[in-house]
């Protein structure tokens, strides 16, 4: 059982990071279910 | 024929009480927590204007050291200070505060920007020094106006204030009584974007023997928009600071595109000069207030002083092909596309893909010019180092693509990747800041070529989820080919002999 599976998740990804769609498909993969997710830009 | 890099500026601009009064993490914090310890440390944390003409990555952005020299310092470069160079360099110049800010109200033709008279007749004075000010520029300053003048239009007028030294010296006002596009904050910012273009205008001119008056066309691709509340964006910053300039013959239009403008907008200008619409395209841009002190509370936490206390500006001229200078390939094109994908993989495929056209490996290219950061700024931030996170990308794609073994990677990076010097304002460090040791650095025989690429983050836009990036080749030039024909001298001659032969023939057959 992941670690994720059932839970809300909120992701905030960096654009010279890992970006917010990326970490989307990873943690829906583990039955994560998404409830924000966005990409910031601190550069 | 590919046209060619003739030229390029880059300059800065001090700007420590905007850096308080005008970057959006100082005013977000004014708004949401006012009487914050923040705040209040801020102003024993800003450099001089010394500090900062003597700070190493200030002297890499205006030319006068080169990105392999400043790679042997090492980093923390903010406790180091720079001897031998002053406020000018190759490429340009770091302007100080005061100067900057009647340079603003050079820019203003609205008679918007009001300055007090003591601080503008000395800063005037100081202005008439400056070796790119000339009388045009000089007589564009207006009067000097009373402080308790400049003080009401702050407290009752809504203009923006303006400060210099902690002190009250000007304000910008606004452009319209309800209209929020053109509000004293609105108007302030896009001042500043314009003086900076401006700036970095006159140095394009002065340092590349330039004529204003070649100048057919200029694209202005930083990451402000002017307009009113019926077109918000309706532009045109390029036009405006041609105006300014003295570029008499020139129109021009702005590109957007977040970080990657600057990198589009060089490949629409080379585009429309290999076409032969113009011969000499500028693209410039100036810098951006809300930036300024971005990344301040990390800075601070860490008892560093806010670095990011300079607006940035640069301009390149783009020109036909004068036979000498680098040319740009428009040939090999890399592009981020709607089907690209997010992933910093998919991002960097991209990008550098383009090589498959003509059979290059990622090798091939000798330096890569990405996100040029100063890892001075971001490191202590959190952010770590950009420009080395791009190049081991790219070197991971190379290892995929069987162009190096993986144990060479930090090899890669070193030799085909740069330090990072430029400073954190969105457009500004994206590709353009090698332009011009590129063009050097090519001409000089020290590299062939260099692949520029632009990344924007459209997301921030909140108009689609995309990323975006673009990317081109910089290479030497191929020399002045004459245009070939599609039918040779000989060739036509061999046809009219043939042609006459036949006709005789014919003649005598009659």
């Amino acid at each position: 059982m992941s670690l994720l599976n059932g839970k809300k998740v909120i992701i905030i990804g960096d654009r010279d990071g890992i970006p917010g769609p990326a970490i989307e498909e990873c943690v829906k993969t583990a039955g994560a279910e998404v409830v924000f997710s966005s990409t910031e830009c601190f550069v | 024929m590919n046209s060619v890099i003739r030229g390029a500026s880059y300059i800065l601009a001090f700007a420590p009480d905007m850096v308080i009064h005008n970057g959006t993490t100082q005013t977000t914090e004014r708004t949401v927590n006012p009487n914050s310890e923040y705040l209040k440390q801020i102003k024993d944390h800003l450099r001089t204007f010394e500090q900062v003409v003597k700070y190493l990555p200030n002297q890499t952005y205006i030319g006068n050291i080169h990105p392999d020299e400043l790679a042997k310092y090492e980093q923390p470069w903010n406790d180091k200070e720079v001897e031998g160079f002053g406020r000018f360099g190759k490429y340009g110049e770091i302007m100080p505060q005061d100067e900057f800010i009647v340079l603003m109200q050079m820019c203003d033709v609205f008679d918007l920007v009001k300055l007090e008279k003591n601080f503008l007749e000395s800063t005037k004075e100081k202005l008439s020094q400056h070796p790119l000010f000339d009388e045009s520029l000089m007589n564009r300053i207006s009067e000097g106006e009373e402080a308790q003048v400049v003080k009401k239009y702050v407290d009752e007028e809504h203009a923006e204030p303006l400060y210099n030294n902690g002190e009250l010296i000007g304000c910008v006002k606004r452009a319209h009584d309800i209209d929020i596009n053109l509000s004293a904050h609105v108007m302030l910012e896009n001042l500043v974007s314009k003086a900076s273009n401006v700036l970095a205008l006159l140095n394009l001119i002065a340092k590349n023997n330039v004529n204003k008056e070649e100048i057919d066309y200029i694209i202005d691709c930083c990451e402000e928009a002017c307009g009113d509340m019926n077109q918000r964006g309706g532009g045109n910053f390029a036009k405006a600071c041609a105006e300014v300039a003295g570029f008499v013959n020139a129109t021009g239009s702005d590109t957007r595109g977040f970080c990657a403008g600057p990198t589009h907008a060089l490949i629409e200008a080379a585009a429309l000069v290999k076409a032969g619409v113009y011969k000499n395209v500028v693209v410039s841009a100036g810098g951006c207030t809300a930036k300024l002190g971005m990344n301040g509370k990390d800075h601070i936490k860490k008892g560093l002083p806010i670095l990011e206390d300079v607006l940035g500006g640069f301009a390149v001229l783009v020109s036909e092909n004068d036979g000498i200078s680098p040319e740009i390939n428009l040939d090999l094109i890399g592009r981020h596309t709607v089907g690209t994908g997010s992933s910093p993989q998919a991002v960097i495929t991209s990008l550098v893909s383009s090589l498959d056209k003509v059979g290059m490996k990622i090798t091939d290219v000798d330096k890569y010019s990405v996100e040029m950061q100063n890892p001075d700024v971001t490191k202590p931030a959190g952010a770590g180092d950009v420009p080395l996170a791009n190049y081991k990308m790219i070197g991971a794609l190379a290892v995929k693509r069987g162009d190096i073994e993986k144990k060479d990677l930090q090899e890669f990076t070193e030799k085909h990747g740069m330090i990072g010097w430029a400073p954190t304002q969105g457009h500004i460090p994206s590709g353009v800041p090698y332009i011009g040791f590129c063009r050097q650095d090519i001409l000089d025989g020290k590299i062939k070529n260099a692949m520029i690429v632009g990344k924007g983050s459209l997301f921030l836009g909140r108009m689609t989820n995309l990323f975006d990036g673009v990317s081109f080749i910089v290479e030497a030039n191929k020399g002045k080919e004459e245009e070939k024909s599609a039918v040779s001298e000989d060739k036509v001659k061999e046809l009219i002999a043939q042609a006459l032969k036949n006709f005789a023939s014919n003649l005598l057959a009659e």
